[in-house]
Protein backbone atom coordinates (compact mmCIF):
# COMPACT_ATOMS: atom_id res chain seq x y z
CA UNK A 1 0.00 0.00 0.00
CA UNK A 2 1.41 3.39 -1.15
CA UNK A 3 2.09 6.09 1.97
CA UNK A 4 0.58 9.13 0.01
CA UNK A 5 -1.91 8.11 -2.79
CA UNK A 6 -4.17 10.19 -5.23
CA UNK A 7 -6.49 9.13 -7.54
CA UNK A 8 -8.40 10.85 -10.12
CA UNK A 9 -7.84 14.38 -8.18
CA UNK A 10 -9.65 17.27 -9.62
CA UNK A 11 -9.54 20.73 -8.30
CA UNK A 12 -10.73 24.63 -9.69
CA UNK A 13 -9.43 27.80 -8.65
CA UNK A 14 -13.31 29.56 -8.78
CA UNK A 15 -14.86 28.31 -12.13
CA UNK A 16 -11.60 27.03 -13.65
CA UNK A 17 -10.86 23.90 -13.67
CA UNK A 18 -7.00 23.33 -12.80
CA UNK A 19 -6.52 19.49 -12.01
CA UNK A 20 -8.49 16.89 -14.41
CA UNK A 21 -7.50 13.93 -12.80
CA UNK A 22 -4.32 13.33 -11.23
CA UNK A 23 -2.97 9.94 -10.31
CA UNK A 24 0.08 9.98 -7.94
CA UNK A 25 1.53 6.77 -5.72
CA UNK A 26 4.39 7.38 -3.51
CA UNK A 27 5.78 5.19 -1.28
CA UNK A 28 7.85 5.02 2.12
CA UNK A 29 11.15 6.22 2.09
CA UNK A 30 10.65 6.93 -1.66
CA UNK A 31 11.63 10.45 -3.88
CA UNK A 32 9.35 11.42 -6.28
CA UNK A 33 9.83 13.77 -8.96
CA UNK A 34 6.21 16.05 -10.31
CA UNK A 35 7.20 17.18 -13.42
CA UNK A 36 5.37 18.80 -16.49
CA UNK A 37 5.27 22.11 -18.09
CA UNK A 38 4.70 25.55 -16.86
CA UNK A 39 1.26 25.86 -16.10
CA UNK A 40 0.31 21.73 -16.09
CA UNK A 41 -0.63 21.44 -12.30
CA UNK A 42 2.18 20.22 -10.10
CA UNK A 43 1.70 23.15 -7.85
CA UNK A 44 -1.87 22.75 -7.67
CA UNK A 45 -1.41 19.18 -6.75
CA UNK A 46 1.40 20.22 -4.22
CA UNK A 47 -1.63 22.31 -2.73
CA UNK A 48 -4.27 19.51 -2.84
CA UNK A 49 -2.17 17.41 -1.20
CA UNK A 50 -1.60 20.20 1.91
CA UNK A 51 -5.22 21.03 1.30
CA UNK A 52 -4.55 24.25 1.06
CA UNK A 53 -7.21 23.62 -2.34
CA UNK A 54 -9.90 21.68 -1.72
CA UNK A 55 -10.36 19.15 -4.61
CA UNK A 56 -13.58 18.25 -5.79
CA UNK A 57 -13.55 14.78 -7.10
CA UNK A 58 -10.92 12.47 -6.23
CA UNK A 59 -9.30 9.96 -3.41
CA UNK A 60 -6.44 11.86 -1.27
CA UNK A 61 -4.80 9.33 1.38
CA UNK A 62 -1.36 9.64 3.32
CA UNK A 63 -0.69 6.72 5.40
CA UNK A 64 -4.05 4.94 5.29
CA UNK A 65 -6.06 8.12 6.41
CA UNK A 66 -8.34 10.22 4.27
CA UNK A 67 -7.05 13.71 3.76
CA UNK A 68 -9.99 15.02 2.63
CA UNK A 69 -11.47 16.43 5.92
CA UNK A 70 -8.28 17.63 7.10
CA UNK A 71 -8.00 21.59 7.01
CA UNK A 72 -4.13 22.61 6.10
CA UNK A 73 -2.72 22.83 9.87
CA UNK A 74 -4.16 19.36 10.58
CA UNK A 75 -3.02 17.45 7.39
CA UNK A 76 0.62 19.31 8.13
CA UNK A 77 0.15 17.61 11.81
CA UNK A 78 -0.68 14.27 9.98
CA UNK A 79 3.05 14.36 8.80
CA UNK A 80 3.34 16.58 5.43
CA UNK A 81 6.00 19.56 5.18
CA UNK A 82 5.66 21.82 2.59
CA UNK A 83 8.65 23.66 0.95
CA UNK A 84 6.80 26.12 -0.72
CA UNK A 85 7.35 27.72 -4.24
CA UNK A 86 8.59 31.36 -3.93
CA UNK A 87 11.20 30.94 -0.56
CA UNK A 88 8.33 31.74 1.76
CA UNK A 89 9.48 32.25 5.34
CA UNK A 90 8.10 34.79 7.85
CA UNK A 91 10.12 37.56 7.11
CA UNK A 92 10.34 39.52 9.98
CA UNK A 93 11.24 36.98 12.33
CA UNK A 94 15.00 36.04 12.67
CA UNK A 95 16.52 32.95 11.79
CA UNK A 96 16.41 30.85 14.34
CA UNK A 97 12.71 32.25 15.69
CA UNK A 98 11.51 31.08 12.06
CA UNK A 99 12.96 27.34 13.02
CA UNK A 100 11.49 27.30 16.55
CA UNK A 101 8.07 29.07 16.02
CA UNK A 102 6.91 25.64 14.09
CA UNK A 103 8.81 23.33 15.95
CA UNK A 104 7.79 20.10 16.72
CA UNK A 105 9.37 16.85 18.89
CA UNK A 106 11.37 14.39 16.93
CA UNK A 107 14.84 13.99 15.41
CA UNK A 108 15.12 17.15 13.42
CA UNK A 109 16.27 20.02 15.88
CA UNK A 110 17.91 23.49 15.36
CA UNK A 111 21.48 21.56 16.16
CA UNK A 112 20.37 18.77 12.85
CA UNK A 113 19.45 21.99 10.77
CA UNK A 114 22.22 23.78 11.42
CA UNK A 115 24.50 20.48 10.60
CA UNK A 116 22.34 20.65 7.18
CA UNK A 117 22.79 24.29 6.25
CA UNK A 118 25.71 25.41 8.88
CA UNK A 119 25.13 29.20 7.06
CA UNK A 120 21.75 29.02 8.88
CA UNK A 121 23.49 28.70 12.66
CA UNK A 122 25.96 31.89 10.96
CA UNK A 123 22.57 33.56 10.43
CA UNK A 124 21.08 32.32 13.41
CA UNK A 125 20.20 36.13 14.66
CA UNK A 126 20.04 38.22 11.75
CA UNK A 127 16.40 38.47 10.23
CA UNK A 128 14.82 36.55 7.07
CA UNK A 129 14.17 39.42 5.44
CA UNK A 130 17.97 39.99 5.15
CA UNK A 131 18.60 36.92 3.66
CA UNK A 132 20.43 36.26 0.16
CA UNK A 133 17.84 34.11 -2.01
CA UNK A 134 19.34 30.58 -1.25
CA UNK A 135 19.79 31.12 2.44
CA UNK A 136 16.34 32.00 2.39
CA UNK A 137 15.44 28.36 0.56
CA UNK A 138 17.49 26.71 2.80
CA UNK A 139 15.36 28.94 5.70
CA UNK A 140 12.42 27.79 4.44
CA UNK A 141 13.75 23.62 3.98
CA UNK A 142 14.90 23.86 7.79
CA UNK A 143 11.61 25.11 8.55
CA UNK A 144 9.49 22.29 6.90
CA UNK A 145 12.18 19.57 8.37
CA UNK A 146 11.78 21.38 12.04
CA UNK A 147 8.24 19.97 11.93
CA UNK A 148 9.65 16.84 11.32
CA UNK A 149 7.36 15.61 8.36
CA UNK A 150 7.16 11.96 7.58
CA UNK A 151 6.98 12.98 3.89
CA UNK A 152 8.57 16.36 2.36
CA UNK A 153 6.98 18.38 -0.67
CA UNK A 154 9.23 20.45 -2.22
CA UNK A 155 7.74 22.67 -4.59
CA UNK A 156 10.29 24.28 -6.96
CA UNK A 157 13.33 24.57 -4.51
CA UNK A 158 15.53 25.40 -6.64
CA UNK A 159 14.04 27.89 -8.82
CA UNK A 160 15.74 31.45 -9.40
CA UNK A 161 18.70 30.32 -7.57
CA UNK A 162 22.30 30.40 -8.51
CA UNK A 163 23.97 27.22 -9.61
CA UNK A 164 26.18 27.16 -6.52
CA UNK A 165 23.16 27.71 -4.63
CA UNK A 166 21.51 25.20 -5.93
CA UNK A 167 23.90 22.82 -5.62
CA UNK A 168 23.57 23.14 -2.38
CA UNK A 169 20.14 22.55 -2.23
CA UNK A 170 19.99 19.22 -4.41
CA UNK A 171 23.14 18.05 -1.89
CA UNK A 172 21.16 18.45 0.91
CA UNK A 173 17.75 17.29 -0.56
CA UNK A 174 20.76 14.15 -1.46
CA UNK A 175 21.75 13.89 1.79
CA UNK A 176 18.17 13.91 3.36
CA UNK A 177 17.33 10.37 1.06
CA UNK A 178 20.61 8.66 1.60
CA UNK A 179 20.60 9.51 6.11
CA UNK A 180 16.62 9.84 6.66
CA UNK A 181 14.63 7.64 4.73
CA UNK A 182 12.22 10.39 4.65
CA UNK A 183 9.64 10.47 1.21
CA UNK A 184 9.87 13.07 -0.42
CA UNK A 185 7.84 14.35 -3.36
CA UNK A 186 9.66 16.87 -5.48
CA UNK A 187 8.62 19.59 -8.16
CA UNK A 188 11.93 20.90 -10.00
CA UNK A 189 12.57 21.40 -13.69
CA UNK A 190 16.28 19.92 -13.54
CA UNK A 191 15.45 16.76 -14.90
CA UNK A 192 19.35 15.90 -14.64
CA UNK A 193 19.56 16.79 -11.08
CA UNK A 194 16.17 14.74 -10.74
CA UNK A 195 17.47 11.31 -12.00
CA UNK A 196 19.84 11.82 -9.17
CA UNK A 197 17.37 11.76 -6.79
CA UNK A 198 14.29 10.51 -7.54
CA UNK A 199 13.24 6.96 -7.56
CA UNK A 200 9.41 8.22 -9.40
CA UNK A 201 8.29 10.29 -11.99
CA UNK A 202 4.95 11.28 -12.36
CA UNK A 203 4.52 13.71 -15.56
CA UNK A 204 1.56 15.94 -15.14
CA UNK A 205 -0.15 17.63 -18.86
CA UNK A 206 -3.05 20.26 -18.72
CA UNK A 207 -3.90 19.14 -14.89
CA UNK A 208 -4.10 15.53 -15.80
CA UNK A 209 -0.80 12.39 -15.00
CA UNK A 210 0.02 10.96 -18.92
CA UNK A 211 3.02 9.06 -17.42
CA UNK A 212 4.36 7.81 -14.28
CA UNK A 213 6.99 5.10 -13.78
CA UNK A 214 10.64 4.85 -12.45
CA UNK A 215 12.97 7.18 -13.27
CA UNK A 216 14.97 5.23 -14.74
CA UNK A 217 12.31 4.89 -17.43
CA UNK A 218 12.33 8.72 -18.43
CA UNK A 219 13.77 8.39 -21.57
CA UNK A 220 14.51 11.28 -23.82
CA UNK A 221 11.73 10.74 -25.85
CA UNK A 222 9.39 10.32 -22.80
CA UNK A 223 11.53 14.41 -21.74
CA UNK A 224 10.83 15.11 -25.29
CA UNK A 225 7.51 14.11 -25.34
CA UNK A 226 6.22 15.73 -22.63
CA UNK A 227 8.49 18.15 -21.16
CA UNK A 228 9.93 19.75 -23.81
CA UNK A 229 13.55 19.12 -23.31
CA UNK B 1 21.73 55.59 18.78
CA UNK B 2 19.20 54.83 21.85
CA UNK B 3 18.76 50.94 22.36
CA UNK B 4 15.28 49.75 23.28
CA UNK B 5 16.67 47.47 26.54
CA UNK B 6 18.03 51.00 27.75
CA UNK B 7 14.77 52.82 27.02
CA UNK B 8 12.52 49.51 28.91
CA UNK B 9 14.81 50.15 31.69
CA UNK B 10 14.64 53.56 31.75
CA UNK B 11 10.85 52.94 31.33
CA UNK B 12 10.27 50.16 33.86
CA UNK B 13 12.39 52.58 36.47
CA UNK B 14 10.17 55.69 36.24
CA UNK B 15 7.25 54.79 37.76
CA UNK B 16 8.91 53.56 41.29
CA UNK B 17 11.34 56.47 40.91
CA UNK B 18 8.26 59.16 40.08
CA UNK B 19 6.47 57.38 42.93
CA UNK B 20 9.16 57.13 45.43
CA UNK B 21 10.00 60.49 45.22
CA UNK B 22 6.21 62.11 45.09
CA UNK B 23 6.72 60.29 49.21
CA UNK B 24 9.28 61.71 50.02
CA UNK B 25 7.73 64.93 48.81
CA UNK B 26 4.64 63.72 50.77
CA UNK B 27 2.55 64.04 47.69
CA UNK B 28 -0.11 61.68 47.44
CA UNK B 29 -1.47 62.56 44.21
CA UNK B 30 1.40 62.09 42.22
CA UNK B 31 1.47 58.89 43.73
CA UNK B 32 -2.30 58.22 42.73
CA UNK B 33 -1.26 59.12 38.99
CA UNK B 34 0.98 57.14 39.25
CA UNK B 35 -0.57 54.45 40.03
CA UNK B 36 -2.89 55.04 37.05
CA UNK B 37 0.05 55.00 34.77
CA UNK B 38 0.63 51.98 36.14
CA UNK B 39 -2.76 50.40 35.96
CA UNK B 40 -3.47 51.85 32.62
CA UNK B 41 -0.36 50.27 31.28
CA UNK B 42 -0.90 46.99 32.33
CA UNK B 43 -4.24 46.80 30.29
CA UNK B 44 -2.00 48.10 27.46
CA UNK B 45 0.08 45.61 28.13
CA UNK B 46 -3.10 43.14 27.84
CA UNK B 47 -3.96 44.87 24.36
CA UNK B 48 -0.54 44.80 23.15
CA UNK B 49 -1.17 40.94 23.03
CA UNK B 50 -3.60 40.85 20.70
CA UNK B 51 -2.53 43.90 18.66
CA UNK B 52 1.04 43.92 18.43
CA UNK B 53 1.71 40.50 18.25
CA UNK B 54 -1.58 39.12 16.81
CA UNK B 55 -2.58 42.15 14.46
CA UNK B 56 -5.57 42.02 16.19
CA UNK B 57 -7.31 45.47 16.36
CA UNK B 58 -9.60 44.89 18.95
CA UNK B 59 -12.05 47.88 19.69
CA UNK B 60 -13.50 45.72 22.29
CA UNK B 61 -10.87 45.53 24.91
CA UNK B 62 -12.79 47.94 27.38
CA UNK B 63 -15.54 45.00 27.85
CA UNK B 64 -12.78 42.97 29.38
CA UNK B 65 -11.27 46.01 31.41
CA UNK B 66 -15.36 46.63 32.64
CA UNK B 67 -15.58 42.77 33.30
CA UNK B 68 -12.85 43.66 35.75
CA UNK B 69 -13.94 46.35 37.30
CA UNK B 70 -17.32 45.11 37.89
CA UNK B 71 -15.43 41.66 39.43
CA UNK B 72 -14.38 43.91 41.95
CA UNK B 73 -17.48 46.19 42.39
CA UNK B 74 -19.91 43.57 42.41
CA UNK B 75 -17.29 41.34 45.18
CA UNK B 76 -16.60 43.88 47.26
CA UNK B 77 -20.30 45.17 47.36
CA UNK B 78 -21.27 42.14 48.37
CA UNK B 79 -19.02 42.51 51.02
CA UNK B 80 -19.62 45.47 52.57
CA UNK B 81 -23.32 45.13 52.64
CA UNK B 82 -23.08 41.65 54.28
CA UNK B 83 -25.42 40.19 51.52
CA UNK B 84 -24.14 36.85 50.02
CA UNK B 85 -23.59 37.11 46.08
CA UNK B 86 -26.01 33.62 45.61
CA UNK B 87 -27.04 30.63 48.31
CA UNK B 88 -28.84 28.30 46.21
CA UNK B 89 -27.23 26.22 44.67
CA UNK B 90 -24.30 27.20 46.72
CA UNK B 91 -23.38 30.12 48.85
CA UNK B 92 -21.40 32.62 47.72
CA UNK B 93 -20.24 35.78 49.54
CA UNK B 94 -18.58 38.95 48.76
CA UNK B 95 -15.09 39.15 49.51
CA UNK B 96 -12.84 42.16 50.28
CA UNK B 97 -9.59 40.03 49.36
CA UNK B 98 -7.35 41.69 46.54
CA UNK B 99 -5.95 38.36 45.64
CA UNK B 100 -9.60 36.68 45.30
CA UNK B 101 -11.00 39.51 43.48
CA UNK B 102 -8.03 39.42 40.88
CA UNK B 103 -8.80 35.70 40.52
CA UNK B 104 -12.07 36.59 39.73
CA UNK B 105 -11.41 39.48 37.11
CA UNK B 106 -8.91 37.22 35.58
CA UNK B 107 -11.12 34.37 35.15
CA UNK B 108 -14.32 36.43 34.46
CA UNK B 109 -11.91 38.40 31.87
CA UNK B 110 -10.39 35.53 30.22
CA UNK B 111 -14.01 33.56 29.46
CA UNK B 112 -15.67 36.78 28.12
CA UNK B 113 -12.12 36.71 25.63
CA UNK B 114 -13.37 32.89 25.14
CA UNK B 115 -16.90 33.61 24.24
CA UNK B 116 -16.19 36.93 21.62
CA UNK B 117 -12.58 35.62 20.43
CA UNK B 118 -14.36 32.29 19.41
CA UNK B 119 -16.76 34.40 17.70
CA UNK B 120 -14.94 37.52 16.73
CA UNK B 121 -12.06 35.54 14.92
CA UNK B 122 -13.86 33.90 12.75
CA UNK B 123 -14.01 37.67 10.99
CA UNK B 124 -10.91 39.53 10.09
CA UNK B 125 -10.27 42.96 9.36
CA UNK B 126 -13.06 45.87 9.83
CA UNK B 127 -15.24 42.81 10.29
CA UNK B 128 -13.30 42.03 13.07
CA UNK B 129 -12.78 45.49 14.70
CA UNK B 130 -16.86 45.78 14.06
CA UNK B 131 -17.41 42.42 16.02
CA UNK B 132 -15.22 43.49 18.76
CA UNK B 133 -16.75 47.01 19.00
CA UNK B 134 -20.60 45.67 18.86
CA UNK B 135 -19.80 43.25 22.08
CA UNK B 136 -18.48 45.76 23.85
CA UNK B 137 -21.33 47.99 23.25
CA UNK B 138 -23.65 44.95 24.17
CA UNK B 139 -21.97 45.23 27.71
CA UNK B 140 -21.98 48.64 28.29
CA UNK B 141 -25.45 48.65 27.71
CA UNK B 142 -26.31 45.60 29.91
CA UNK B 143 -24.28 47.47 32.86
CA UNK B 144 -26.54 50.39 32.00
CA UNK B 145 -29.38 48.25 32.29
CA UNK B 146 -28.15 46.95 35.41
CA UNK B 147 -30.17 48.51 38.40
CA UNK B 148 -29.20 45.72 41.09
CA UNK B 149 -24.95 47.13 40.80
CA UNK B 150 -26.00 50.95 40.56
CA UNK B 151 -26.81 51.01 36.61
CA UNK B 152 -25.64 53.92 34.59
CA UNK B 153 -24.32 55.96 38.08
CA UNK B 154 -22.22 52.96 38.73
CA UNK B 155 -21.28 51.46 41.74
CA UNK B 156 -19.05 52.92 44.62
CA UNK B 157 -17.14 51.29 47.31
CA UNK B 158 -16.62 53.00 50.49
CA UNK B 159 -13.02 50.95 51.47
CA UNK B 160 -10.47 50.11 49.40
CA UNK B 161 -10.30 46.13 49.31
CA UNK B 162 -7.39 44.63 51.24
CA UNK B 163 -4.08 42.78 50.64
CA UNK B 164 -2.76 40.49 53.12
CA UNK B 165 0.31 42.36 54.74
CA UNK B 166 0.02 45.75 53.50
CA UNK B 167 -2.33 48.74 54.10
CA UNK B 168 -3.62 49.84 50.56
CA UNK B 169 -5.45 52.81 51.68
CA UNK B 170 -1.86 54.18 51.72
CA UNK B 171 -1.06 55.39 48.28
CA UNK B 172 3.12 54.33 48.07
CA UNK B 173 1.40 50.55 49.47
CA UNK B 174 -1.07 50.20 46.48
CA UNK B 175 1.28 51.45 43.86
CA UNK B 176 3.34 48.83 44.92
CA UNK B 177 0.95 46.21 44.58
CA UNK B 178 -0.07 47.93 41.23
CA UNK B 179 3.49 47.87 39.89
CA UNK B 180 4.01 44.32 41.11
CA UNK B 181 1.34 43.46 38.71
CA UNK B 182 2.64 45.28 35.81
CA UNK B 183 6.03 43.68 36.12
CA UNK B 184 4.74 40.39 36.55
CA UNK B 185 2.90 40.67 33.44
CA UNK B 186 5.45 42.38 31.73
CA UNK B 187 8.33 39.60 32.69
CA UNK B 188 5.15 37.20 31.21
CA UNK B 189 4.52 39.59 28.36
CA UNK B 190 8.01 39.68 27.14
CA UNK B 191 8.45 35.69 27.47
CA UNK B 192 4.96 35.03 25.44
CA UNK B 193 6.76 37.24 22.59
CA UNK B 194 9.61 35.12 22.46
CA UNK B 195 8.19 32.10 22.91
CA UNK B 196 7.42 29.30 20.39
CA UNK B 197 3.75 30.52 20.59
CA UNK B 198 4.74 34.07 20.06
CA UNK B 199 6.86 33.51 17.22
CA UNK B 200 3.58 31.70 15.80
CA UNK B 201 1.46 34.06 16.08
CA UNK B 202 3.58 36.87 15.01
CA UNK B 203 4.38 34.73 11.98
CA UNK B 204 0.40 33.91 11.76
CA UNK B 205 0.12 37.51 11.49
CA UNK B 206 2.21 38.00 8.44
CA UNK B 207 0.68 35.04 6.84
CA UNK B 208 -1.59 32.86 8.28
CA UNK B 209 -1.85 30.49 5.33
CA UNK B 210 1.82 29.49 5.68
CA UNK B 211 1.27 29.06 9.44
CA UNK B 212 -1.16 26.66 8.39
CA UNK B 213 1.31 24.42 6.10
CA UNK B 214 3.76 24.13 9.11
CA UNK B 215 0.69 22.49 11.53
CA UNK B 216 -0.76 25.58 13.08
CA UNK B 217 -3.80 26.50 13.29
CA UNK B 218 -3.86 30.55 12.84
CA UNK B 219 -7.39 31.13 14.38
CA UNK B 220 -6.08 28.72 17.90
CA UNK B 221 -3.28 30.76 17.79
CA UNK B 222 -5.09 33.88 17.70
CA UNK B 223 -7.92 32.75 20.11
CA UNK B 224 -5.36 32.20 23.01
CA UNK B 225 -3.95 35.34 22.66
CA UNK B 226 -7.21 36.59 22.60
CA UNK B 227 -8.23 35.25 25.84
CA UNK B 228 -4.64 35.81 27.52
CA UNK B 229 -5.40 39.48 26.71
CA UNK B 230 -8.77 40.05 27.49
CA UNK B 231 -7.46 38.13 31.02
CA UNK B 232 -4.78 41.07 31.63
CA UNK B 233 -6.98 43.62 30.59
CA UNK B 234 -9.75 42.24 33.12
CA UNK B 235 -6.95 42.33 35.92
CA UNK B 236 -6.21 45.80 35.01
CA UNK B 237 -9.88 46.90 35.34
CA UNK B 238 -10.14 45.21 38.74
CA UNK B 239 -7.32 47.32 39.76
CA UNK B 240 -8.50 50.44 38.46
CA UNK B 241 -11.75 50.05 40.34
CA UNK B 242 -9.84 49.95 43.22
CA UNK B 243 -7.54 52.76 43.15
CA UNK B 244 -10.99 54.66 41.91
CA UNK B 245 -12.94 52.87 44.64
CA UNK B 246 -15.55 53.29 41.88
CA UNK B 247 -16.61 51.06 38.90
CA UNK B 248 -19.58 52.43 36.41
CA UNK B 249 -20.28 52.00 32.69
CA UNK B 250 -17.62 53.99 31.38
CA UNK B 251 -14.80 51.82 32.32
CA UNK B 252 -17.11 49.50 29.57
CA UNK B 253 -17.82 51.91 26.63
CA UNK B 254 -15.82 52.00 23.29
CA UNK B 255 -14.06 55.40 24.39
CA UNK B 256 -12.62 53.09 26.78
CA UNK B 257 -11.00 50.80 23.90
CA UNK B 258 -9.85 53.53 22.06
CA UNK B 259 -7.79 55.05 25.25
CA UNK B 260 -6.22 51.60 25.41
CA UNK B 261 -5.37 51.49 21.96
CA UNK B 262 -4.25 55.07 22.08
CA UNK B 263 -1.48 53.83 24.72
CA UNK B 264 -0.72 51.23 22.56
CA UNK B 265 -0.03 53.07 19.43
CA UNK B 266 1.35 56.39 21.16
CA UNK B 267 3.98 54.35 23.01
CA UNK B 268 4.86 51.61 20.30
CA UNK B 269 2.21 48.72 18.98
CA UNK B 270 3.68 45.56 19.35
CA UNK B 271 7.02 46.88 21.96
CA UNK B 272 6.96 45.31 25.06
CA UNK B 273 7.05 48.68 27.02
CA UNK B 274 5.06 50.71 23.94
CA UNK B 275 2.14 51.03 26.87
CA UNK B 276 3.80 52.11 29.42
CA UNK B 277 5.20 55.16 27.37
CA UNK B 278 1.79 55.64 25.80
CA UNK B 279 0.16 55.70 29.14
CA UNK B 280 2.88 57.56 31.17
CA UNK B 281 2.64 60.44 28.05
CA UNK B 282 -1.43 60.07 28.06
CA UNK B 283 -1.40 60.86 31.70
CA UNK B 284 0.91 63.43 31.43
CA UNK B 285 -0.84 65.13 29.11
CA UNK B 286 -4.60 64.66 30.68
CA UNK B 287 -2.60 66.22 33.83
CA UNK B 288 -0.74 69.09 32.10
CA UNK B 289 -2.71 69.93 28.96
CA UNK B 290 -6.35 69.33 31.26
CA UNK B 291 -5.48 71.77 33.21
CA UNK B 292 -4.82 74.22 30.76
CA UNK B 293 -8.22 73.90 28.81
CA UNK B 294 -11.08 71.63 28.31
CA UNK B 295 -10.57 70.51 24.81
CA UNK B 296 -6.87 69.19 25.81
CA UNK B 297 -8.19 65.51 23.80
CA UNK B 298 -7.37 67.94 20.18
CA UNK B 299 -4.24 68.31 21.00
CA UNK B 300 -3.87 64.52 22.32
CA UNK B 301 -5.64 63.83 18.81
CA UNK B 302 -2.62 66.16 16.79
CA UNK B 303 0.18 63.68 18.68
CA UNK B 304 -1.78 60.57 17.67
CA UNK B 305 -1.58 61.74 14.01
CA UNK B 306 1.74 63.00 14.01
CA UNK B 307 2.67 59.42 15.76
CA UNK B 308 0.38 57.41 12.82
CA UNK B 309 1.63 59.74 10.16
CA UNK B 310 5.71 59.76 11.18
CA UNK B 311 6.55 57.70 13.78
CA UNK B 312 5.10 54.31 13.09
CA UNK B 313 7.29 52.39 15.74
CA UNK B 314 5.71 55.04 18.24
CA UNK B 315 7.85 56.78 20.65
CA UNK B 316 10.01 54.18 21.54
CA UNK B 317 10.17 52.82 17.98
CA UNK B 318 11.04 56.97 17.01
CA UNK B 319 13.93 56.50 19.47
CA UNK B 320 15.27 53.73 18.44
CA UNK B 321 14.84 54.53 15.11
CA UNK B 322 14.51 50.85 13.65
CA UNK B 323 11.15 48.90 12.26
CA UNK B 324 10.14 46.61 14.90
CA UNK B 325 11.54 42.93 14.48
CA UNK B 326 8.06 41.72 14.80
CA UNK B 327 6.37 44.35 12.48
Amino acid sequence: MSFLTLEGIEAYYGPSQALFGVDLALGEGEVCALMGRNGMGKSSTIKVICRLLDHARGSLRFDGQDLASLPPHKAARAGLGLVPEGRRCFPNLSVYENLIAAARPGPWDFARVSDLFPRLAERRDQSAASLSGGEQQMLSLGRALMTNPRLLLLDEATEGLAPVVRQEIWAAVRRLKSETGMALLVVDKSLAELRQVADQCVILERGTTVWSGPMAEVTSTVADQYLGV
Amino acid sequence: MIREPHINTALFLLLPVTAGVAWLLDEPFIITLTTKVAILALAGVGLNIALGLGGLVSLGHAAFFGIGGYAMGILASHAQSYVPLMEVPFLIEGTKSMPVIWLVAVIAGGLAALAIGALSLRTSGVYFIMITLAFGQMLYYFAISWPAYGGEDGLSIYVRNGFPGLNTLDPVQFFGLAFAALAFVLFLAGRLAAAPFGLALCAARQNAERVETVGLSPYRLRLLAFVISGAITALAGALFADLNRFVSPTMLSWQMSGEIMIFVILGGVGRLYGPVAGAALFILLEHILGGLSDFWHIYLGLLLLLVVLFARGGMIGSLVRRELAHD
